[in-house]
């Protein structure tokens, strides 16, 4: 039993790390902004959630009820996409070179002003 | 009562949270009490619209969706961001929405920008459209529709509002 959840919490924390490491990895290789923000927000999903399921697991197979963790994947669920928003709608507006036409899509973010 | 306390369900999920960071002791228990007493008032004041859930059960099942839908889509960008960056086909998506409702609105852009592949870009100011952007596709208009079926339907259910504007 022990030893099953001990796996259990390396293959999370495996997992984790590596889409973490995926999300860095695209912030690098991506071509322009726009893209470049897939890579961060996805990285707090699957990234961050690997490893607070991973503590979450430790502190409940240890006997001990915190689930900070909980609170933590709330905030990053409501924070994450509020900063990507305001990060894109910035890049909309400053005209930021993008590989995905707005012509089509946005035409009232295309006035100036 | 409602005056005191104008979100009822905000009020006990900040009090929730606030014990669960700093423990069950006298002044923890003050601490929360003010933020649950505090901050939803705040929001009562400044205007920021409230709506009850009308089914919190749809909602569950929502969630459920939406924690499956990001560790599939997790999987497909990360081979995305591996591969070769010329392949992807990045796109801007208009999704139409069918109920000018902030609340459905908010929880939308969220969703689409948690699920990997696409991020919410603008929400106009009427909520009458949602501006995605897309990592890689080769059929926008499938997105868009995805979206449509998979979150929207249940976030209007979810929020009690009606399909006709």
């Amino acid at each position: 039993m022990r030893a099953a959840i001990e796996v259990l919490i390396s293959l999370l924390l495996v997992a984790g790390g590596f889409f973490g490491l995926v999300g860095a990895i695209g912030l690098v290789r991506l071509p322009d902004f726009l893209m470049r923000l897939h890579a961060p927000t996805k990285a707090t999903t699957l990234g961050v959630g690997g490893a607070l399921l991973a503590a979450l697991l430790y502190f409940v197979g240890s006997g001990r009820w915190i689930v900070h963790e909980l609170l933590i994947a709330a905030f990053l669920f409501i924070g994450a996409p509020v900063s990507a928003l305001m990060l894109a709608q910035a890049a909309i507006r400053a005209r930021l070179p993008s590989r995905a036409p707005l012509a089509e899509a946005g035409e009232d973010e295309e006035r100036p002003g | 009562m409602s005056r005191l306390f104008p979100r009822p369900w905000l009020s006990g999920a900040l009090f929730a949270a606030a014990l669960m960071f700093w423990g069950v002791a006298p002044l923890p228990l003050a601490g929360a009490a003010l933020l649950a007493l505090v901050l939803p008032l705040g929001l009562a004041r400044v205007g920021a619209p409230s709506s009850p859930l009308a089914r919190p059960g749809r909602a569950a099942r929502l969630a459920a969706v939406v924690l499956w839908d990001i560790v599939v889509a997790n999987v497909a960008v990360a081979r995305l961001v591996l591969g070769p960056p010329g392949r992807l086909r990045p796109a801007f998506v208009a999704v139409p929405l069918d109920a000018p409702h902030p609340q459905v609105a908010a929880a939308l852009a969220m969703i689409v920008t948690m699920t990997p592949g696409t991020v919410s870009a603008d929400i106009d100011e009427g909520c009458t459209r949602l501006l995605v952007h897309v990592l890689d596709t080769g059929d926008p208009a499938r997105v868009a529709a995805d979206i449509k079926l998979r979150y929207e339907r249940a976030l209007m259910e979810i929020f009690g509002c009606s399909t006709s504007r």
